[in-house]
C-alpha cells in the first residue's frame, strides 16, 4: 500500500483551535481510517483503540528511545538528557522500571493511605470553611497533589512552585516547536537546573520515594548515575498529570450530578470514578513512537525510523471499543482504557495518582451533597495534556 | 479469557542428552506477556503437575517463549512427562512470568552456570553482550554431550569457558573468584553444591556483588486446581462460584462487584485485592516469593485459589 491511499489531513493537532477542543478532530481521525497521515508533521497517526493499543504494547517494533515526542532523537539532539524510563527501551529500561515499580507499587503505597486520606479531609474542611464558589484548579486539583506528593518524594520546602511550570514545559516539548514551546523556552534551563538539584541524595529526605531510589542504587539494582535521573522522572511526570486528572474528575462530577449522587451512595466507586474520568478526559492526550523496522499496523507499513502519533484520548472514546463513549458513567467498567498508556511503559505512577484522587474524591463525597460548574471554565492549552486553567465550581455542604 | 495463559507447544527439540527445549505460543498467535532475563514461568502440564522453568528465548520475539527442561531421574513426574509424553500441538497452562533474578546494570559480569542452570543466564548473556558489557561465562556440566546450548554459545568465542567435568573436573572457582572486583557482578545458577561453593568463594566480595537463583520445588506440590472454588465477598455478603473457565475478576464482576483492572495479565497491579481467608494460587508477576507466601493479597485478574474457598475484602 502506498501513502497515496492512506487518508490524510493538513490539520495540525497541536494548533490552538484543536487543543482547545480536540474531540471533533479526533472523531474525524477515527472515522477516516485506522491510520491517517498528518501532512503538517509528516507522521502517521492512530486514533482507534485497536491500533493505539497495538502500538502501545509493541515495544519491539515501535520504540521510545528515539523520543516519545515529535522530535526524533536519531537525528535531533534532545532538549534535555533523555528519561531513563519514558525515553528508553529494553534492556536499558529494565532496571530503572523495575526499581520504580516497586517503590510506587500498590503494596508500597499502603503506608501512605491513611495519611493521604487525612490530608485530603483537612484540605476539604479548610476549603469548605470559605465561600461556596471557588476555582477548583488552584483550590483542589493543584493544592492536593502539591500538598502530598513532594513530601512523599522527600523534597525540601523551597521552590516547589517550580514543579508545575517544569512539567508543563516538558509536556509541551513533546509536540512541535510551536508558540507553546517558545513560551516555555525562556525558563526551561532555570527550571531544569532546579529540578536537577532536587534529585541529589542530600537534597532529599531520608524516608521518601527519592531516598528509596538512592537506596536501590546502594544495592546495585541501579547505578548511582541512574538514581538522580529516576528521581527526575518522578518530578517530571508525577505532578502535572495528577493535577489534570483530578481536575478531570471534578469537572466530570460537576457536569454529571446524577453520577455524584451515585458516588455518594457508593463511596467505594471513587477509584472507578477516577479511572472513568481519566478515560473520558484523557489528561495525557498523545504520545509518539518511532518504528525500529518496517512495521505493519492497520494494514499500513510504517517505515523504519519514522514517527507515529498515538491519540490516547481518541482511543478512549472510540465507539468501536466503548458503548456510549462520550458519557461519564460510574456504571461502566473503564478497565483497559489507555489513559495511563499500556504495556511496558504504562504509567509507573498510576497507583500514586489513583490514591491521591481516591483520597480527595472520598473526602469531598462525605462533605458535599452537590457540585456544579459555574460557567464553562477555561482550558489550559498544552501540546500533550488536556487541562484546565480555571474550573469554577459551586458546592453545597452535606 | 483472562486467566492463566493456555499455550501450545509448537516445537520440541533435543538440546543435549537429557535436555529438551519447548517453544510455546498462543493458539491465536497473539503477543505473550513481556519478560526480562532471569524471569521464569509456571508450566501447568496436562498431567496436573506444575513446574517452574526459566525463559531462555528471545524477548524481541513477542510471540514465543522458550524453556529448557532437564530430565530429572530423581525428580517428580513433571520433567519425565515433558520428555516422554508432551508433544508438539499439546496445550499447557502457563503462569507468570515472574522475575526473582533480574539482571542489574554492570560494567562487567561473571556468569557461572551449572548444567541446566544455563537457562536463565542465556538471555542475560545476550543482553550483556548487546549493552557492550565486559562479560565471561563459565559453564560446567557432567559431560560435553549433556550440556545444552553449546552451539548457540559458540558464537561468543573466547568469552565462554566450557568445563565438562569428565574432561576438566569441577569449575576452578578460585581461578575466577579469588580476587574481589568492585565492578563485577557475579550471576550463578545451577545445582545446590555449586551455589554453595560460589557463595563461599564470594564471601570477600562487596555486598550485592553476587546474585543467585536456586531452582526450588514450589512449596505447594498440589497442582493448580481444575475444580471450581467459592469466593466469599466479605463486604458484599455474597458468595460466588469460580469455574475453571472464568477468572475471579470475571466471576465477581458477574455478581455485580466491579474490581478495577487494567492489564488483565497480572503485571500492572491495578486489581490488587485483600485476601481475608483461604490460600491464593498466585499467578501474577508482581509479588515476590515472600509476598506470595504471606497470602494476604492477590491479583484477581489471573490468580486463583488453592483450596475450596477464598474470602476477599470486596
Amino acid at each position: 500500500m502506498t501513502t497515496a491511499t492512506i487518508p490524510a489531513t493538513a490539520v495540525d493537532p497541536f494548533s490552538p483551535e484543536v487543543l482547545a477542543d480536540p474531540l471533533p478532530f479526533q472523531a474525524w481521525l477515527r472515522d477516516a481510517g485506522p491510520v491517517v497521515h498528518l501532512k503538517r508533521h509528516d507522521v502517521h497517526a492512530f486514533a482507534r483503540y485497536e491500533q493505539v493499543h497495538a502500538a502501545l504494547v509493541d515495544w519491539q517494533g515501535l520504540q521510545s528511545a528515539a523520543g516519545v515526542g515529535l522530535s526524533n532523537f536519531r537525528f535531533e539532539k534532545p532538549w534535555r538528557p533523555p528519561s531513563l524510563l519514558l525515553e528508553a527501551d529494553p534492556p536499558r529500561h529494565d532496571a530503572p522500571r523495575r526499581v520504580l515499580s516497586g517503590i510506587l507499587g500498590p503494596r508500597a503505597l499502603r503506608r501512605l493511605r491513611e495519611r493521604w486520606f487525612a490530608d485530603a479531609e483537612r484540605l476539604v474542611d479548610e476549603l469548605l470553611d470559605g465561600p461556596d464558589e471557588f476555582d477548583a484548579v488552584p483550590a483542589l486539583a493543584e493544592a492536593f497533589p502539591l500538598r502530598v506528593f513532594p513530601d512523599a518524594v522527600g523534597l525540601g520546602p523551597d521552590g516547589r512552585e517550580n514543579l508545575l511550570p517544569y512539567g508543563n514545559h516538558l509536556f509541551n516539548a513533546f509536540g512541535p516547536p510551536n508558540a507553546l514551546v517558545e513560551a516555555g523556552n525562556g525558563r526551561a534551563a532555570e527550571l531544569g537546573a532546579w529540578v536537577g538539584a532536587q534529585c541529589a541524595r542530600d537534597a532529599l529526605s531520608g524516608d521518601g520515594f527519592g531516598a528509596a531510589i538512592w537506596a536501590a542504587s546502594d544495592r546495585g539494582e541501579i547505578t548511582p548515575e541512574q538514581a538522580p535521573m529516576i528521581v527526575r522522572s518522578l518530578l517530571s511526570a508525577g505532578v502535572d498529570t495528577t493535577v489534570h486528572g483530578i481536575a478531570a474528575v471534578l469537572h466530570a462530577f460537576a457536569t454529571h450530578p446524577e453520577q455524584w449522587r451515585r458516588l455518594r451512595e457508593r463511596p467505594d466507586l471513587a477509584r472507578v470514578a477516577f479511572d472513568e474520568a481519566v478515560r473520558w478526559q484523557s489528561p495525557v492526550q498523545t504520545f509518539f513512537r518511532t518504528a525500529t523496522r518496517d512495521v505493519e499496523i492497520g494494514g499500513i507499513v510504517i517505515p523504519d525510523g519514522s514517527k507515529i502519533l498515538m491519540f490516547l484520548g481518541a482511543a478512549n472514546r472510540d465507539p468501536r471499543r466503548w458503548a456510549e463513549p462520550d458519557a461519564f458513567d460510574l456504571a461502566r467498567d473503564p478497565s483497559g482504557h489507555v489513559g495511563f498508556g499500556m504495556g511496558l511503559h504504562q504509567c509507573v505512577g498510576q497507583h500514586v495518582a489513583r490514591l491521591e484522587a481516591e483520597a480527595l474524591v472520598t473526602a469531598l463525597a462525605a462533605r458535599v451533597s452537590s457540585i456544579e460548574q459555574v460557567g464553562d471554565g477555561e482550558r489550559h492549552l498544552n501540546n500533550t495534556l488536556r487541562a484546565w486553567a480555571s474550573l469554577p465550581l459551586r458546592v453545597h455542604r452535606a | 479469557m483472562e486467566r492463566a495463559l493456555e499455550l501450545r507447544v509448537i516445537e520440541k527439540t533435543a538440546a543435549s542428552e537429557g535436555v529438551v527445549t519447548l517453544t510455546l505460543a498462543r493458539p491465536d498467535g497473539g503477543r505473550l506477556p513481556d519478560w526480562a532475563p532471569g524471569a521464569h514461568v509456571d508450566l501447568i502440564l496436562p498431567n496436573g503437575d506444575t513446574r517452574q522453568y526459566s525463559l531462555c528465548g528471545d524477548r524481541w520475539d513477542a510471540h514465543t517463549y522458550r524453556v529448557g527442561v532437564l530430565r530429572e531421574p530423581a525428580g517428580r513426574g513433571g520433567s519425565a512427562y515433558v520428555h516422554d509424553a508432551l508433544q508438539p500441538g499439546d496445550l499447557v497452562g502457563v503462569g507468570g512470568p515472574r522475575n526473582n533474578f533480574p539482571l542489574v546494570p554492570g560494567e562487567r559480569y561473571l556468569f557461572v552456570a551449572g548444567g541446566i542452570g544455563i537457562t536463565p543466564l542465556l538471555p542475560m548473556i545476550r543482553q550483556a553482550d548487546l549493552l557492550g558489557a565486559d562479560w565471561t561465562l563459565v559453564y560446567g556440566g557432567r559431560t560435553r554431550a549433556s550440556m545444552a546450548f553449546l552451539a548457540e554459545l559458540e558464537a561468543y568465542g573466547e568469552r565462554v569457558h566450557v568445563v565438562p567435568q569428565d574432561e576438566f573436573g569441577l569449575i576452578d572457582l578460585p581461578r575466577w573468584l579469588a580476587e574481589p572486583d568492585p565492578v563485577t557482578k557475579v550471576y550463578c545458577c545451577g545445582p545446590g553444591p555449586l551455589l554453595d561453593a560460589v557463595e563461599k568463594a564470594c564471601s570477600g566480595w562487596p555486598e550485592h556483588a553476587l546474585r543467585t537463583e536456586r531452582f526450588v520445588a514450589p512449596e505447594q506440590g498440589a497442582p493448580a486446581r481444575s475444580a471450581p472454588f467459592d469466593v466469599e465477598l466479605a463486604r458484599t455478603g455474597t458468595t460466588v462460584t469460580v469455574t475453571p473457565d472464568v477468572s475471579v475478576l470475571e466471576a465477581v464482576g458477574r455478581a455485580g462487584v466491579e474490581v478495577l483492572s487494567s492489564c488483565r495479565q497480572g503485571t500492572c497491579g491495578t486489581c490488587e485485592t485483600d485476601v481475608l481467608d483461604g490460600v491464593p494460587d498466585h499467578r501474577d508477576s508482581i509479588l515476590d516469593d515472600a509476598e506470595r507466601a504471606a497470602g494476604d493479597c492477590m491479583f484477581v485478574c489471573v490468580s486463583r485459589s488453592l483450596g475450596d474457598r477464598l474470602v476477599l475484602d470486596l
